[in-house]
């Protein structure tokens, strides 16, 4: 769908050059959800930029569907645009138009007539639940609302691809949780491709298929949602996936423990509980557990398991090491300093 | 008093409507030519999307050429020109071309600064919406700044009303003119007060007129 081949993006400033994107190689599959997650500053809008080229690349490629956009005439580059929808932390609307003249001028861009417009426009704002307000301002809306209708001034002209820069970082929990869902709708019934970039892995999570980690203008780590969550390789990656699974224990809770505290990551089909009662019935120990919780990413659940085994220490070592055999398994220093894999030192 | 005004009351009409000719041509052109030249400013600046510096540059410096020369002065170098153009250096009619020249470019700059008030991102949606420059022009930047244009107007009409007072003293005519000949060389305190009062009202009325439009076109 997208391609990007060895794409770098150099700002010049008076007296310095600034690295936006450094020699990025990246593909976007036709009907998946990309995401691509970096802290502040690391390039994801001068990479999300360079797909509809409102960012010109200094160097590298850029297909979209076979074209490459850099090869374009501005006139050429323009029906490309058409094609690429994209909506903004900001949500960029005319204050001056109402909110069905927003979305028509979309649609006036590429040309359409008069009727059509208002009629496409119309359908839009249904599309995305905002009929109502179909002649109000933008000024009189909330910010999930005004994103509703970027989103519905994005997809005015049926485009191939939504970018979607930081869409929900300027809105509450809730209202993410509305716009995410409204995006997933429009990727399963419209077939829509999506890359959106975000500082948040909560959003990743809940809604991309695949992501990519971004750090000071490159790609460090790339791949399937559920793979990346729990299989982590990058340090950064570990630390953006921290955000989400992260769990503390009190520090007295392990301190006072006498037994063996150990992590257990359970990946796919494998059911947590089923292994741990196995464990329980076989060897000669004891559990207690201290922490449990079950993520679905992609509908596949991630558990995560911090049980205490008591029991003697021969017998815990057996014990952990057949549970080794089938999860990812970690055992927890008692002083609560250097822990779990999943979430690091705190 | 009342017979001081009757006698007046010609010379006062004519001497209103003389200033009015002024202003207005001097509006009209400030509307025709300044409104573009102040939009092509904007769009040809850095990271705007008809971004040229040569053009830029270039108009920049023009526009704050005429900017620089006092008006009186531009009014007097301008004679030739004016000559050329009316065939005549005196009246309202001539005085108008030394105004809308000086009108031109303050207006654009006023033009320019009420664009520069959009919030970039709005025209970045509608470069990624594929519109052309002259859609963007017309159906984003020209709404979103139709109040700042307004209040543009009215600010460059009180301007004018000043400026005409100096046309008014070497030959334009108009309550400036009338004030000069009467109230200053012959010591004519009536008359002082008398065109003080009408540039006072013509100020306040046109200021009030320029915000009620203001807020009536604001949309949003
Ligand atoms: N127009 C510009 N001129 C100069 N430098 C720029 C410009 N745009 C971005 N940069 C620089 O490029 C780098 C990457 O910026 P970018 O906006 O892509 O980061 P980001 O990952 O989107 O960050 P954020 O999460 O804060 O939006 C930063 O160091 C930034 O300062
Ligand atoms: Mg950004």
């Amino acid at each position: 769908m997208i391609s990007i081949e060895q794409l770098s993006k150099v700002y010049q400033t008076k007296d310095r050059k600034i690295i936006g994107v450094d020699d990025v190689t990246m593909s976007v599959e036709q009907g998946e959800i990309f995401g691509i997650v970096g802290y502040s500053g690391a390039g994801k809008s001068s990479l999300l930029r360079c797909m509809n080229i409102l960012e010109r690349p200094t160097s590298g490629k850029v297909v979209l569907d076979g074209t490459d956009l850099l090869s374009l005439s501005p006139k050429e580059l323009r029906t490309a645009r058409q094609s690429i929808g994209m909506i903004f932390q900001g949500f960029h609307l005319a204050m001056s138009k109402t909110v069905l003249e927003n979305v028509a001028f979309a649609l006036k861009a590429s040309k359409v007539g008069r009727v059509e417009r208002r009629r496409r426009a119309l359908e839009l704002l249904d599309l995305v639940g905002l009929s109502d307000k179909a002649d109000q301002y933008p000024a009189q809306l909330s910010g999930g609302q005004k994103q509703r209708v970027s989103i519905a001034r994005s997809l005015a002209n049926d485009p191939k691809v939504l970018l979607c820069d930081e869409a929900t970082s300027a809105l509450d929990p809730n209202t993410t949780q509305s716009i995410l869902k409204l995006l997933k709708k429009i990727n399963r019934e419209l077939g829509l491709t999506i890359v959106l970039i975000t500082h948040e892995m909560e959003v990743v999570k809940e809604i991309c298929d695949r992501c990519a980690v971004m750090e000071e203008g490159r790609i460090v780590e790339e791949g399937e949602t559920y793979h990346m969550f729990a299989h982590p390789q990058n340090d950064l990656t570990k630390r953006f996936i921290q955000t989400v699974l992260d769990f503390n224990l009190p520090k007295e809770l392990l301190e006072k423990s006498k037994g063996t505290i150990v992590h257990m990551k359970f990946t796919g089909e494998l059911a947590g509980e089923s292994i741990v009662s196995d464990l329980l019935k076989n060897y000669e120990v004891s559990g207690n557990i201290l922490h449990g919780k079950v993520d679905y990413i992609q509908n596949k659940a991630l558990g995560t398991f911090v049980i205490e085994l008591t029991g003697e220490d021969a017998e815990v070592q057996r014990a952990i090491e057949h549970v080794r055999q089938k999860v990812e398994v970690e055992v927890l220093p008692h002083d609560g300093s250097v822990h779990h894999s999943v979430a690091g030192a705190e | 008093m009342m017979d001081q005004f009757i006698t007046l009351l010609p010379e006062l009409n004519k001497s209103f409507l003389e200033t009015l000719i002024m202003v207005a041509i001097g509006l009209g052109v400030a509307l025709v030519a300044g409104l573009p030249l102040g939009l092509l400013l904007f769009v040809t600046d850095r990271g705007l999307f008809l971004e040229n510096k040569v053009v830029k540059s270039v108009t920049g410096i023009i526009v704050n050429l005429v900017r620089s020369v006092p008006f009186i002065i531009l009014l007097v170098f301008l004679f030739p020109f004016t000559n050329f153009l009316v065939g005549s250096t005196t009246g309202p009619v001539a005085a108008s071309v030394a105004l809308s020249v000086a009108a031109i470019p303050f207006y654009a700059r006023i033009v320019e600064s009420s664009a520069r008030d959009i919030d970039r991102g709005v025209i970045e949606a509608a470069i990624a919406c594929g519109a052309s420059p002259w859609l963007i022009i017309k159906d984003i930047i020209f709404p979103e700044i139709k109040p700042g244009l307004i209040s543009g107007l009215t600010i460059t009409a009180i301007s004018l009303i000043g400026y005409s007072a100096m046309a008014g003293a070497i030959g334009g005519g108009g309550i400036g003119d009338l004030a000069i000949r009467y109230g200053y060389y012959r010591y004519d305190n009536f008359v002082m007060f008398t065109t003080v009062i009408i540039l006072i009202v013509m100020v306040q009325v046109i200021q009030y007129a320029g915000d009620f439009l203001a807020k009536y076109v604001k949309k949003g």
